[in-house]
């Protein structure tokens, strides 16, 4: 049996009040009232969809062998390096064995989510493969008082194919390919054009999503009343979502919400997104079908097992949605996009040149989070160094690898330093003292500081540390949040 | 067997430039202020001087690497100038090398200086380090800033010895107020005005907890010493004799930021060197012995929790001798009497220099309107680097007593 083992979401936890936006900007653009409801996902100043990715993908492997990964692929349309492969990146972040790994990047089109889960199913069919993950994440940069700017939302959903306790067995796909341009960026562009939502909305999703879905009933030798849940993405609005069910002849509760209220559109994660949220009220037996929007439209067939039963607490699509904090800061939206040119002070000019040797010899400390334990005392250190730093050891290359991203731990002291640049000021950091041993120096994310105490918990999440403007180099590392 | 440094060598002449945001002044006026002093208070020609050491720790912004800067700038007859540098211990570091090489015989008069010219950065605080920082560090270092680490403090402190919060705030802003009553008589200091408790407590805030007033100024400044051994300065012709009584450094090895147990209450390495020092110097109670100390003051937090690094407050009883008035100008020990980095202001590279030049103006009874009564020993401590991180040279001078 092949099909889905395992899943993961992650939303970053700030929720834009859409009427934040509609308040600051209406007076420009009155007609953003139409889609003003509800809340859409934020990236914190220091997520982007690379942050997103390796969050999701946490919980879709919390508690697998990493060793049996077989490869990685990661679908996005706003990866932060064009040439250095993100996914390598992510399967670094994840501290994946890089002997015997393929990594892959699907990029371009909103679709490239699907074919990626498509792609891993068919080599797992074909038996080369036995578990790959897919990563589909999406943080795009939109222009400001734009309904892309509202109808979209930032988010990342990780599947894991495989053919060993399938919770969501592959059934079929079919995949419509074609040349529609709803939207479009050149290679040198930081915003998306697009054009007009009433031709989007005719010639693309009430025509492609519908064949391509037929299309899968046919070949599946099915009918739209065998399906249970049907998932496909549409950000124009929720009567045109609901236009796409009609034409599939699906009734509506049938149909995944597309959650606009709550998330946004995640792009190329968002089919995934939804088909996992669809998956947790699942009951075994129920087939969803998983579909997209691009380039054409890939739809996928899934029918749940009885394993689903067995899978393992994560946060998955509720706990991603349940982590949320509103905003109703609209320039502060704009500012962690770099959408408004904020003083940042001569401090800020501080030279951020990125050692790509370094990185390289520090790829396991830096992107894996990865210190020692000495194997003589068994004292866990961070970061892993050739001495002990146990006074009463100080043994020489004793030290094995020791994970510490998934270690949870307490903060011994901190500070809000208003000094230190820091786009969101204060910038808080202090020192964390791991459970079980170990300790750093660590910033500290997603939180303000008056919820900071000495002897509070905490564990670690993968984010930007610095963005170097000059060569276009994006910075990673590891912070401490607030264990809530 | 070593027999440490305790009395074998003397400061021979001391100087000190006017500290502040010296704008109109290069790095090289600042080092001839400072040595213009020194060479007329020491009596002797600069051909006399053998050997020289230059402290100093952002060169890349003031005055450039190596010791040629010192060797040019004073015109030096091609003698031997080390720069020394170990962040803002870079000071006591240039003494050391001279009162070492002193003391080994190598040499007979000796010169350290400090001199730091931060005010060319175009912005307040210390220099960013960015990438600069070490390209490791750089990658998983958060962007840390000086009151930003030394501001853990207090949350540790607090946290600790169940201080609540306020009660700290009020014993730093105690420290701080102090000092600044003290910098007032101070004719070289860079902050001379007085300031209440109350409005240092509300002074808007720079790092957690600490605000403005808790942290010490940015300065330009330049300070040194002449030193010799006794023979050689009464042979000059000098009667009040200061002797160098302790001279100690000590170093992090990682072990705070890296092993399980510090709790971010205290320096591990004053703890340290401070103890050495007393040995050293034959302290057996600091507490009774000391007639003033000048502390490394970066932040108010930085020297409430050093008075019991020192071994003179108990652990715990710091904030108890603050309030008491323990610390203050009329208290047992004078603390930062010269006004501290508070408020004498921190040239880097100068202030390990600057705190001694301070001591030996106490102890020959030259310190003006700030005069302590009938001082015999002083200490200095001066720190480097971060709480969790750090360099700690602590030194003792007295007066010159044949054992």
């Amino acid at each position: 049996m092949v099909g889905i083992t395992s899943y993961g979401a992650y939303v970053p936890r700030l929720r834009l009040n859409r009427m934040a936006i509609m308040q600051h900007m209406g007076w420009f653009a009155p007609g953003l009232m139409m889609a003003a409801g509800g809340e859409r996902s934020m990236c914190n100043w220091d997520e982007d969809a690379m942050t997103l990715a390796v969050e999701a993908s946490r919980d879709c492997i919390k508690g697998t062998d990493k060793k049996a990964i077989d490869a990685v692929y990661l679908a996005s349309t706003s990866l932060p390096f064009a040439t250095r492969q993100n996914c390598g990146i992510l399967a670094a972040a994840l501290n994946l064995p890089e002997e015997g790994l393929v990594t892959a990047d699907f990029t371009s089109s909103l679709k490239s989510g699907t074919t990626a889960v498509l792609t891993a199913i068919e080599a797992v069919k074909g038996g080369e493969k036995n578990a790959i993950l897919v990563t589909a994440s999406d943080a795009r940069p939109t222009k400001a008082a734009w309904f892309f700017e509202m109808w979209y939302g930032d988010g990342a959903a990780s599947l894991m194919l495989g053919r060993e306790k399938v919770i969501a067995e592959f059934k079929g796909s079919y995949s419509v390919s074609c040349d529609f341009i709803p939207t479009y960026r050149g290679s040198q562009a930081k915003f998306d054009y697009g054009w007009e939502e009433r031709w989007i909305r005719d010639e693309g999703f009430v025509q492609i999503i519908p064949a391509a879905i037929k299309g899968l009933l046919e070949k599946c030798k099915l009918s739209i009343n065998d399906i249970a849940k049907i998932a496909y993405p549409c950000y124009l609005s929720k009567r045109v979502h609901g236009d796409i069910g009609k034409a599939i002849g699906a009734s509506r509760d049938k149909l995944v919400d597309n959650m606009h209220e709550v998330l946004g559109d995640t792009g190329t994660a968002h089919p995934l997104m939804m088909f996992i949220a669809a998956l947790e009220e699942a009951k075994p037996g129920d087939k969803i079908i998983m579909a997209s929007f691009g380039q054409g439209c890939d739809a996928l067939l899934f029918e749940v097992t009885d394993e689903i039963k067995n899978l393992k607490e994560r946060n998955g699509v509720k706990g991603a949605l349940a982590y949320r904090k509103e905003e109703f800061n609209y320039p502060k939206f704009l500012k962690f996009r770099d959408l408004i040119q904020v003083e940042m002070g001569i401090r800020a000019e501080a030279k951020k040149q990125t050692a790509l040797s370094a990185l390289w010899r520090n790829r396991k400390l830096v992107l894996g989070m990865v210190g020692g334990t000495c194997t003589a005392c068994g004292t866990p250190q961070f970061p892993k160094m050739r001495v002990c730093v146990n006074p009463s050891c100080g043994a020489v290359d004793t030290q094995i690898d020791h994970e510490f991203s998934d270690s949870t731990g307490v903060i011994k002291s901190f500070t809000g330093d208003m000094l230190a640049v820091s786009v969101e000021p204060p910038a808080i950091y202090g020192l964390i003292q791991f459970d079980g041993g170990g300790r750093t120096m660590a910033d500290f994310t997603d939180c303000e500081l008056g919820e900071v105490k000495v002897g509070q918990k905490v564990k670690m999440a993968f984010r930007v540390k610095y963005y170097d403007e000059e060569r276009d180099f994006h910075g990673y590392f590891w912070k401490a949040i607030l264990q809530r | 067997m070593a027999t440490g440094i305790r009395d074998k060598v003397v400061i021979l002449g001391m100087g000190c430039s006017r500290f502040g945001e010296r704008w109109e002044s290069n790095a090289e006026d600042l080092m001839v202020e400072a040595f213009q002093e020194c060479i007329q208070d020491a009596g002797i020609d600069k051909k006399e001087i053998q050997a020289a050491w230059l402290g100093t720790c952002f060169p890349e912004i003031s005055v450039g690497q190596s010791a040629l800067p010192l060797s040019v700038t004073l015109r030096l007859p091609n003698i031997p100038v080390t720069r020394v540098e170990n962040f803002c211990a870079s000071g006591t570091e240039a003494f050391r090398g001279a009162v070492y090489a002193v003391a080994s015989g190598a040499y007979d008069i000796c010169l350290a200086l400090g001199v730091e010219k931060l005010k060319d950065t175009g912005y307040g605080g210390l220099p960013e380090f960015g990438s600069n920082a070490g390209p490791r560090n750089f990658l998983v270092q958060p962007n840390i800033t000086a009151p930003g680490t030394f501001a853990q403090l207090a949350s540790g402190y607090a946290a600790k010895y169940n201080i609540p919060d306020d009660q700290l705030k009020r014993a730093m802003a105690h420290v701080s107020a102090k000092s600044h009553a003290n910098g007032v008589k101070n004719p070289k200091a860079h902050l001379r005005k007085a300031v209440t408790e109350e409005q240092v407590m509300a002074a808007p805030i720079i790092a957690h907890p600490l605000g403005l007033f808790d942290c010490c100024g940015v300065s330009d400044g330049s300070a040194c010493a002449i030193v010799t051994t006794p023979e050689i300065a009464k042979g000059l012709g000098k009667k009040d004799l200061i002797s160098v009584k302790a001279l100690q450094i000590a170093l992090s090895n990682g072990y705070e930021f890296g092993y399980n147990e510090w709790d971010v209450d205290h320096f591990v390495t004053t703890s340290i060197a401070s103890t050495r020092a007393y040995e050293e110097a034959g302290i057996k109670n600091p507490r009774e012995e000391l007639s003033m100390i000048e502390v490394h003051d970066c932040f108010s937090i930085t020297e409430l929790v050093t008075m019991e690094d020192l071994h003179i407050s108990p652990r715990g009883g710091a904030i108890k001798d603050i309030m008491d008035g323990f610390y203050d100008a009329d208290g047992t020990i004078p603390c930062q009497i010269d006004g501290g980095l508070k408020c004498f202001g921190h040239p880097i590279g100068a202030s390990g220099l600057r705190m001694l030049y301070e001591m030996y103006l106490q102890l020959l009874g030259r310190a003006g309107e700030r005069q302590l009564k009938d001082p015999r020993l002083g200490l200095t401590h001066n720190l480097g680097g971060f709480p969790f991180m750090n360099i700690c040279s602590v030194a003792i001078v007295g007066r010159y007593e044949k054992r």
